[in-house]
């Protein structure tokens, strides 16, 4: 494996953070129309984090998400269609829509699961690991987690015991500053909660996680370290969502100027800057009306397609009474 | 067929398993080099190895969470929680995670693992170490919870429970390890979700789990000097109940007594009964008599624990009402 990505492969990365980015801004003008239910958490901004630190996964290797997993999901490999119309609740979504946005699973992506309640995605990647260890596959097991999970008691404990049995497991963590509404500085005693990992005896990498390849670098050197049977690595990526928490927040707790700052970083036009001397402005955007157009069309089916009607799933069957 | 402790016929199921199926891995505190506290692990690592038999941190939270998904992708974790009072803990991992993915994600994933606990009162272990949460983990859509009474049980339905597609909450008691019986030899797994009539009777039924089975064989034979004779039925499976079994037994007898050694309040009886009328209202001649756990904190003290829990004297008290 490289450990950096191939222009082909930073090609791909730029795709999929343009299909992530339309997507969101979908959403938020659906949320606005009245056609979501329940809240929606868009990660704009942080798409470099989701897509970099996949891009050089396999369907075998598995990956844990948190309730803002967008990113998580494209970068996995699943159909921007079968998520859209997950989170639209249609019955042609990834599950059937059971799940909604925050909980999507493709298992046969090794994508086990959005998550939705903070911090929980922490031991079930390390219990992937597990697995992966007992069954002696070459494969690794990533959870991607926030800042606010990282103040989770499961997270040390996840951690603990993944570096103690030398699990193949990556932690990397989203830093997008803020827990719902409440600044990093206000939850956590340390400013780089990578240093964290010194004390669990793990290594602990600090990166800007608007930079897709750089995300892409330090993943892939973790996965190398995880397959040589070396153990977890904490990689913490600096990033910032433009948007607010969900679809329900209300603002006003972002300082004035942060977000311009941080928009002034933006991921997406970064690497197109990046890519343009390779492959020239032409490809890039065609790149880009592809993407949009599969984003388009997705959300046309989505809102076209049946919802599901109610009726017994074999799934529950098993906890019904014994006839 | 032989004579084996329940503690002895639980370590013969989980390592017939192992032996069995490699994807079988056991994971806990102080359960491989000390064999476990209850000495059911006794053992294993020595013949399976520190892989599949694991020595944790004492950190339930992260490794209830982990064998959830360790039994998502490939493997069947058996998990021992030390006492079930520490179950609060695991409560994230069962609620929102294990109970709900197979039907969340509309088939994807099975999650065939079994979390082992053990539970009760009488040891005088203390407010902390004596609980029964038998209702905590039934009231979960999504759980299977077994509560086996006898040694023969306790290895037929570990078996089942290990071999299941869906999560098993497996609830042991205290008082039941050293207790001996009859365990047939080799491949003997039991169907969960059966009860059984351990006695035949025509005056009362009383439907009882785990310990309080032996309680309720006990209140039968006193009540049966009396001429009142009770059918004891072991549900074996509190979810899912066996309830064509219940509604039989109570057809029959036309009283009902149900004892769970959980609290009343909110508690396992009151589901129990709530069905019981729900199904077999008309078969009632009186209401159905709840037996449980006084509502409150387990005391320490011999005489203060005694009080709170139910025995075979409340069970027959019970019945007497019942047919009053």
């Amino acid at each position: 494996m490289r450990n950096a990505p191939s222009v082909d492969d930073q090609l791909e990365m730029f795709r999929k953070m343009v299909v992530v980015r339309h997507m969101e801004e979908t959403l938020g003008e659906l949320h606005k129309a009245g056609k979501t239910r329940g809240p929606i958490h868009r990660c704009d901004g942080q798409e470099a984090v989701g897509v970099g630190a996949t891009a050089m996964l396999a369907d075998t290797d598995y990956i844990t998400s948190t309730h803002r997993g967008h990113a998580h999901y494209i970068g996995k490999g699943l159909d921007p269609y079968r998520v859209v119309a997950e989170i639209l609740g249609r019955e042609t979504g990834y599950c059937e829509g059971r799940a909604g946005h925050m909980i999507v699973a493709d298992a046969a992506k090794g994508m086990i699961g959005g998550n939705a309640i903070v911090g929980a995605g922490i031991p079930a990647a390390t219990g992937m690991a597990c697995s992966i260890r007992l069954t002696g596959r070459d494969a690794v097991a990533m959870c991607l987690f926030g800042d606010g999970a990282a103040q989770t008691g499961i997270c040390h404990e996840s951690m603990n015991i993944a570096s103690l049995w030398k699990l193949p497991v990556i932690f990397l963590l989203e830093h997008n500053q803020y827990g719902l509404t409440v600044h990093s500085s206000r939850q956590s005693s340390v400013e780089d909660l990578s240093v964290r990992a010194e004390g669990y005896g793990m290594p602990g990498v600090l990166i800007d996680g608007n930079d897709a390849v750089a995300v892409y670098g330090a993943v892939a050197e973790a996965v190398a370290r995880a397959k040589r049977g070396e153990g977890p690595t904490l990689i913490e990526a600096k990033t910032y969502r433009f948007d607010g928490f969900s679809t329900s927040d209300m603002g006003g707790y972002q300082p004035d100027g942060e977000i311009a700052e941080w928009r002034a970083r933006d991921p997406i036009p970064r690497l197109r800057a990046a890519l343009e001397g390779h492959i020239g402005e032409e490809r890039l955007s065609a790149v880009e009306a592809e993407a949009h157009k599969e984003v388009d069309d997705a959300f046309a089916q989505a809102l076209a397609d049946p919802l599901p009607g109610f009726a017994g799933h074999p799934a529950s069957r098993p906890y019904s009474e014994v006839s | 067929m032989a004579k084996l402790r329940y503690a002895e016929a639980l370590n013969q199921a989980l390592c017939e398993e192992m032996e069995r199926d490699p994807a079988v891995w056991l994971l806990g505190e102080d359960i491989g080099v000390y064999g476990g506290v209850f000495k059911v692990t006794r053992d294993l690592m020595e013949r399976f190895g520190e892989e599949r038999v694991r020595d944790t941190p004492i950190s339930e939270q992260a490794l209830t969470a982990m064998t959830v998904s360790a039994a998502m992708t490939g493997t069947r974790p058996v998990l021992e929680i030390m006492y079930a009072d520490f179950l609060p803990l695991t409560v994230d991992a069962l609620a929102n995670q294990a109970s709900i993915y197979n039907y969340i994600w509309a088939g994807q994933v099975e999650l065939p693992f079994v979390l082992r606990t053990q539970g009760g009162g009488g040891a005088g272990a203390g407010a902390q170490h004596s609980k029964s949460l038998d209702a905590f983990v039934a009231h979960i859509p999504g759980l299977k919870v077994v509560a086996p009474a006898s040694p023969a049980d306790a290895k037929g339905l570990l078996k089942a429970a290990i071999r299941d597609p869906h999560p098993v909450i497996f609830l042991e008691h205290k008082l039941l390890y050293n207790m001996r019986g009859e365990v047939p030899d080799g491949e003997h797994v039991a169907e969960i979700g059966r009860a059984a009539v351990l006695r035949e009777g025509r005056d009362v039924s009383v439907f009882a789990t785990s310990r309080m089975v032996h309680e309720a064989l006990k209140a039968a034979e006193a009540l049966s000097a009396e001429g009142i004779e009770a059918e004891i039925v072991d549900l074996r499976t509190l979810r899912p109940l066996d309830l064509s079994a219940i509604v039989a037994s109570v057809e029959k007898t036309n009283h009902a007594v149900v004892v769970n050694e959980g609290w009343t309040f909110c508690g396992y009886g009151a589901e129990l009964s709530a069905t019981i009328m729900d199904h077999a209202f008309d078969a009632l001649d009186a209401p159905v008599e709840r037996v449980g756990t006084l509502d409150m904190p387990i005391p320490y003290s011999e005489p203060l624990e005694m009080a709170v829990l139910p025995d075979a004297g409340r069970i027959a008290q019970a019945c007497r009402r019942a047919v009053a």
